[in-house]
């Protein structure tokens, strides 16, 4: 048996599914994503990060102090993607995230760890620098998504012609698009058309148009992420 | 609130190979059993002192599989490495009857999944491949970025980052308690994706004069060093210790420059 270090004993007399969560997280929204596709029920818990950490998120991830966090039974699991590859795990009969196929689940698994590595530190990058670095930022944005249009192809979505791993991972920051081109004064329509076409077909998914706010309102909470960095 | 996962610890290890592999032009492709005809058979397309391509080797050899090893020259990088990989360009790539897989671990994960009736890899149950998972992001991320500044720092200013990377190794460890390895009674997941530590961490304390993992901070991760390297496949895979030793020596040399 494996020893869990985060000590989830004080939790274990919790049934189901609990997720940890932060409103406009979009790593918390992959989870919400999810569980939504697999028709998972779940119980979900807002963490105010601006007002400190809850002792439970503490508990639950002692070792990052980050959400998201679900919890199955008490039981911890943390980030995002291992969330992902966890629900498939332990809910066998649930529609499946990951391809059944090895390679394509290889090239799944890829590029949600691209995208994970890539976008949000880019994106951050663009609404915090300026000047030479900002010009960077731009450049590796737009490099970032024609990868992933070229990643994408002639496909529906990342999975093929089902909703799956990657694009369960990259969904959520179709809302930050917008905010993106604002700040890197670039269209995604015109460097990545097909990346542009799927975020069209994301949002018309009732999983992700239930776990997204606008681009509007990603706008908004950008504005108030640079006055807590002291950014013009 | 939140941050993306980086990758910066491996480009810091690949990086500072590839300067000296400008002096050191290395290419050689090592034949480890089974022929490749066009585009069938594996091949790892590596590194000689890379830690994330050992990994690959590790689970190929886990499973008994045979495979062509291509040596990269990482400062002149060839021109398969770069079509199977155009994405992030970087080794280890795995190429499995012509078709490409990047990053050592969703390799590691492939090999497990492409092999399933061999050596079990990952560990059964969900709840403890995602913990598996857990960990091996976490020294990926965190113990390889606290590791880098041993090998650079002196004096006091090595003191500190010492301590930074033994309270990184201390709360892995956690992962090892009563058990021989992080898999349980034999290698798994997590054994290949850090197992390099345990060749590769005494060398860098040897090259920069530091105690990192000793009895007194570290005695399970000590004890599991020798228990890992004792594993045959781990054995017969370690590149030279001279070789790695001198390379690492004047890594050092030129970073402090």
């Amino acid at each position: 048996k494996s020893i869990d270090p985060t000590n989830s004993t004080a939790m274990a007399g919790e049934k189901g599914l609990v997720l940890l969560d932060f409103w406009v997280s979009p790593f918390g929204q992959r989870c919400r994503i999810a569980l939504a596709e697999k028709g998972l029920p779940y119980e979900y818990v807002e963490e105010n990060l601006m007002a400190g950490k809850s002792d439970r998120l503490l508990r639950s991830n002692p070792i990052h102090k980050k959400i998201p966090v679900l919890l199955h039974d008490g039981r911890p699991v943390n980030e995002s993607l291992i969330i992902l590859n966890y629900l498939d795990d332990a809910f066998p009969d649930t529609p499946s995230l990951l391809p059944s196929d090895p390679y394509q689940r290889a090239q799944a698994r890829f590029w949600a760890d691209y995208v994970d590595k890539k976008v949000y530190d880019c994106g951050t990058r663009l609404w915090k620098l300026k000047g030479e670095p900002h010009a960077q930022a731009r450049a590796d944005m737009v490099e970032i998504l024609k990868n992933l249009d070229g990643a994408l192809g002639d496909k529906a979505f990342f999975g093929g012609h089902a909703f799956g791993f990657v694009d369960a991972a990259f969904a959520p920051f179709t809302s930050w698009f917008h905010s993106y081109e604002k700040y890197g004064e670039f269209s995604v329509a015109e460097v990545a058309p097909k990346i542009a076409a799927w975020a069209k077909r994301c949002g018309e998914r009732e999983s992700v148009a239930k776990s997204l706010y606008s681009p509007d309102k990603i706008y908004e909470f950008i504005g108030v992420l640079k006055k807590m960095h002291g950014v013009e | 609130p939140w941050k993306a996962m980086h990758d910066p610890a491996t480009q810091i290890w690949t990086s500072f190979i590839a300067h000296e592999q400008k002096r050191d032009q290395h290419q050689s492709s090592k034949q480890h059993g089974g022929p490749t005809m066009a585009e069938k058979g594996v091949k790892v397309f590596g590194m000689w002192a890379s830690p994330m391509a050992i990994r690959v080797e590790w689970a190929l050899r886990l499973k008994g599989v045979g495979y062509e090893y291509v040596d990269e020259d990482l400062a002149s990088k060839s021109d398969a490495l770069l079509r199977h990989n155009p994405v992030t360009k970087k080794v280890p790539v795995l190429v499995h009857d012509g078709k490409p897989i990047a990053e050592s671990t969703i390799i590691v994960e492939y090999i497990d999944e492409a092999w399933k009736d061999g050596y079990p890899i990952m560990p059964a149950d969900p709840y403890d491949r995602a913990q598996a998972r857990f960990w091996a992001r976490f020294a990926d991320d965190k113990c390889n970025a606290a590791i880098f500044p041993v090998f650079t720092a002196t004096g006091e200013a090595q003191r500190e980052v010492v301590r930074e990377a033994q309270r990184c190794l201390k709360t892995l460890e956690k992962a090892l308690e009563g058990k021989k390895f992080f898999g349980g009674d034999a290698v798994g997941y997590l054994d290949v994706v850090v197992g390099w530590y345990a060749y590769w961490l005494p060398i860098i304390e040897e090259v920069s004069g530091a105690d990192v993992v000793t009895d007194e901070e570290l005695p399970l991760m000590k004890a599991w060093f020798g228990r890992f390297l004792a594993v045959d496949v781990v054995k017969e895979t370690l590149p030279p210790r001279d070789k790695l030793l001198a390379l690492n020596k004047a890594r050092r040399e030129q970073l402090s420059a």
